[in-house]
């Protein structure tokens, strides 16, 4: 496998190729994201499917006389193959170019920035790892997926900027399932694999299992009191990240929080979310070559800044804040409460203990309109004591009341959460959650 | 076509492995996607991708690797990584696979027209550029966007048994979506994107309606906008086609995937309320549900000759007339499970492994044309375009949300309503199926976006089906 030093060697190499190769006036910016990965999917405690991903991959952008385009490409590792599909790209685009509008819309930051992050933490050992989770997940029957290896993202334009982050990292994502069929969830993520630690974590999701033991306590649609724990939070949270903040989706009038960003309503006062970008495992740069800033979206309710990507600067009159091009957060922070772990069940009083949700959707997205699924350990829960698992339901309610009218506390303790997608690749995303508790949850079906 | 092929075969057979069993998939994609939003182009994308996954039995024990490194050395150093990954994992594996079938088979496929031009990035643009500037002149219409999506894919399949399988084709992905906005709501119509995609040239276009469309989209996005909200309460409801696909594809296509009845997929996609043991017994639907796996309808997004394991693919009936009678299980669970599947085993480019997926899955056409289905309902509502969908995790409980609403009151369609939504339970739902349209209700459709799988994976699906109503179904609209 290339080592990460390779990797951010060929990125130079290749920057310095298209320097050479570009005719002032044109102008260029160039992406890079690879990763080394080890995949391990468990089904019963034992090893269903293992393999090994290695890619990398350039985006270009070619940008000459106000117009320019885009091109893709992977790259195979090995100089001088990579040096002539990056030619055959920017022939691609140069043949294009002359056929394109105009574009009112471009902005490319002129600004010469440099920014380095690289953290070299020896991956574990996977031969350790399955010991480990072998031992951990005696008797009970896990299913889960382990992820390993270096993320890395390069940036470098025309103007001077140079960005290159790379990470090794591992993340363990797993379920505990009951002969019943019920299932607790848990994760184990970071750079530095703790055995003890892992082993606490698995200990925890082998006592809340030992709650799905219990005769499952039927519910019937209506209203009830619950407590939101932070994976199930951050359902909640994915779906408004989904264009709520982007500043493309507010002005096109699509994103989930039109009517808070207008001032037709507000959340909770105890509510504010930050892109905490500083101290994520984020790139300190976006892909469209801006330096990253931390920004406060929500402050007690009110709307505050939103995601600003450079075409939407350009296209809304705004200032560019560093947004990725499809303007969601990657590293959201949301404030936290003052309700103490250990007072959780005691304040729930009656209700539901929700550990996580699942598929969420819109029924009405300018209302804010959410309905998803209850997923894993969710528990019913009377006078401050759980008392049994209960049946998968459906919630249907707005955002403007589980986080606004009706949001009751919200924990002290927060939750850092890793993205553990690997959708195209093995994503960086974060989101540090607390849980909430709600007086109010709608449950339909 | 397959310029790379006599490269590969040459660097194959140079490969040296302690494997009894190994293959290579090598896939070719280029990319090219085309938008123009508010009558501004933007700029263009194009993408060349090319890798190969080598895979190794050793053992009994499968194991892969995938690599972008296509040179002899780096083909032979995934496979050393994919025969070490095999002896890591073997103390830990779930499955012994010595005595499961490889395939032989050499074959090649196309795509239908594949050897006819696509128009050039100039006529794409100038189509696009004129039917967003057919979208009307109204405040009210704040957005709009034409698209088109273009994709060639050659995959080359090897194996050390002989195999050869090589298959090119080519996907286009017209759409369009009008929102509009009167300062408090807002609706949006659109015309294929998600919804829609085939294989083929430039016909494809034509077939998506995208052509000529904008006055009609944009007319109805207004029309949502002044419209009530959905009623609530029971009603006969006739799904069209474009909301029909997500049905299928949501509880028929996941629930019977044999991987997720077999638990791989319980800690992500989840699980089924179908059991293994449901095979041939399952009364799923009502009479009239006649479900097919077909990937011999040329221009549907998943039809081909072999999936991505070398399994011959065949037209199969899932469920006729309601019973259930096989998975959507390929060469690997139908060993696991012992029951017959079909040919689904299909990963979503070099990088991922093969799963069991869906690929064609239909819904054959009955015998009612569009008007008698609507005047046989006294009270019910038509909704099409799939806006919104949420199943739970054993793809039960579900509640679908569509574009386009109108009220059916006495046979005849009635009044326009926003915010179209129904819930429902799966296994009951389909026994709901009161009626099944024709021939000339039919469409070939499907989505480039099914998601499953660890690592995740991001397929193209096609769904075909006539308009289908299901009796007595809960229905209700949105807050605004």
């Amino acid at each position: 496998m290339s080592t990460p030093l390779s990797q951010a060697g060929q990125f130079k190499a290749l920057v310095e190729w298209l320097g050479k190769a570009i005719r002032p006036p044109e102008q260029f910016t160039l992406g890079y994201d690879g990763e080394a990965s080890e995949f391990i999917r468990f089904n019963k405690g034992k090893v269903r499917q293992a393999g090994q991903v290695q890619q990398a991959s350039l985006s270009l952008k070619l940008i000459r006389d106000g117009r320019h385009a885009d091109v893709s490409l992977t790259l195979a590792g090995e100089s001088n193959v990579d040096k002539q599909r990056l030619a055959d790209a920017l022939q691609q685009l140069r043949d294009t170019l002359p056929l394109l509008p105009v574009d009112p819309y471009l902005l490319l930051n002129p600004q010469p920035w440099h920014s380095h992050a690289e953290q070299s933490q020896p991956l574990p050992d996977t031969a350790r790892v399955l010991e480990e989770i072998r031992s951990a997940s005696k008797g009970v029957d896990l299913v889960g997926f382990y992820a390993s290896g270096p993320i890395s993202y390069g940036y470098a334009s025309s103007e001077g900027a140079f960005g290159w982050h790379q990470a090794n990292s591992f993340n363990f994502d797993w379920s505990l399932f009951h002969s019943n069929g019920q299932a607790v969830k848990a994760s184990y993520a970071g750079a530095d694999w703790d055995s003890e630690r892992f082993a606490r974590r698995m200990q925890l999701a082998r006592e809340q299992l030992s709650f799905l033991d219990r005769p499952l306590h039927a519910l019937e649609p209506g209203e009830y009191r619950a407590y939101l724990a932070p994976a199930a939070l951050e359902e909640v949270m994915s779906m408004l990240c989904w264009g709520g903040f982007s500043a493309q989706a507010l002005a096109s009038k699509s994103s989930p929080l039109q009517k808070l960003y207008a001032g037709d309503t507000q959340l909770s006062p105890l509510v504010s979310f930050d892109e905490q970008v500083s101290q994520s495992l984020s790139p300190a740069f976006s892909g469209e070559g801006y330096p990253r800033q931390d920004l406060s979206l929500v402050k007690h309710g009110k709307a505050e800044q939103q995601l600003v990507s450079s075409r939407s600067a350009a296209e809304y009159g705004l200032e560019v804040n560093g947004a990725p091009e499809h303007e969601a957060p990657s590293a959201l922070a949301m404030a936290a409460g003052t309700l103490a772990q250990a007072d959780i069940l005691k304040q729930l009083g009656t209700g539901l203990y929700i550990s996580n949700l699942w598929y969420l959707n819109y029924s009405d997205q300018p209302a804010a309109r959410l309905t998803g699924m209850t997923r894993f350990a969710t528990f019913w829960v009377e006078n401050g004591e759980i008392k049994a698992p209960v049946n998968t339901m459906r919630f249907d309610d707005s955002v403007y009341s589980l986080l606004g009218s009706q949001l009751e506390a919200l924990t002290a303790e927060r939750e850092l959460l890793l993205s553990a997608s690997t959708y195209d690749q093995r994503q960086t995303a974060s989101n540090l959650l607390p849980g909430a508790l709600i007086k109010k949850l709608t449950l339909t079906l | 076509m397959f310029d790379f092929y006599p490269q590969l075969k040459q660097r194959f057979d140079a490969l040296r492995t302690r494997a009894e069993f190994f293959s290579l998939r090598y896939v070719r994609e280029s990319g090219q996607y085309l938008s123009v939003r508010k009558n501004v182009a933007e700029p263009p994308s194009f993408s060349h991708d090319q890798g190969a996954m080598l895979t190794v039995r050793l053992r009994g024990i499968e194991a892969y690797a995938a690599t972008n490194d296509l040179s002899q050395a780096g083909l032979q150093a995934a496979l050393d990584r994919a025969e070490a990954q095999a002896q890591l994992i073997a103390g830990h594996a779930l499955l012994n696979l010595s005595q499961e079938p490889v395939s032989h088979e050499r074959a090649d496929f196309f795509s239908p027209d594949l050897d006819q031009a696509f128009p050039s990035l100039s006529e794409c643009f100038a189509l696009l550029g004129a039917e967003s500037a057919a979208v009307p002149k109204d405040e009210r219409l704040v957005s709009w966007v034409v698209s088109l999506g273009l994709n060639h894919v050659e995959q080359i399949y090897l194996n050390s048994a002989g195999a050869e399988l090589r298959r090119a084709q080519r996907f286009v992905y017209p759409g369009m979506s009008v929102t509009a906005y009167d300062g408090n709501d807002s609706q949006s119509r659109s015309l294929g994107r998600e919804n829609f995609g085939q294989q083929g040239g430039a016909d494809v276009i034509s077939r998506c309606g995208l052509i000529g469309a904008a006055p009609q989209v944009a007319d109805q996005a207004l029309q949502l906008l002044l419209a009530p909200n959905t009623p609530v309460g029971k009603r006969d409801l006739l799904l069209m086609p474009d909301q029909m696909i997500l049905q299928i594809h949501e509880s028929i296509g996941h629930p019977l995937e044999l991987d997720r009845i077999l638990g791989d997929e319980r800690n992500y996609a989840g699980t089924s309320f179908v059991k293994a043991s449901d095979f041939g017994s399952l009364q799923y639907g009502s009479k009239l549900l006649n479900v097919t796996f077909d990937p011999t309808i040329p221009e549907e997004l998943a039809s081909y000759r072999f999936d991505d394991d070398g399994t011959p693919a065949y037209k199969e009936f899932l469920i006729r007339e309601g019973l259930l009678l096989r998975p959507l299980g390929g060469a690997l669970s139908q060993f696991r499970s012992g029951l017959e599947g079909v040919a689904n085993s299909r990963a979503c480019g070099w990088n991922r492994p093969p799963i069991d997926r869906m690929a064609n899955l239909n819904i054959e056409p009955g015998d009612q044309s569009l008007e008698q289905i609507i005047g046989g309902i006294e009270s019910g509502i038509l909704m099409a375009t799939n806006r919104s969908w949420s199943i739970d995790d054993a793809r039960n409980k579900f509640q679908f949300g569509c574009e386009w609403g109108q009220l059916i009151e006495d046979g005849e369609l009635k009044g326009v309503v926003k915010n179209p939504n129904y819930r429902g339970i799966s296994d009951q739902f389909w026994r709901n199926l009161s009626a099944v349209g024709d021939a000339s209700t039919f469409k070939v459709l499907g989505t480039p976006n099914c998601g499953k799988g660890e690592p995740n994976q991001v397929i193209r699906v096609g769904h075909a089906s006539p308009a289908c109503v299901f009796s007595q179904i809960d229905v209700f609209g949105g807050d605004a």
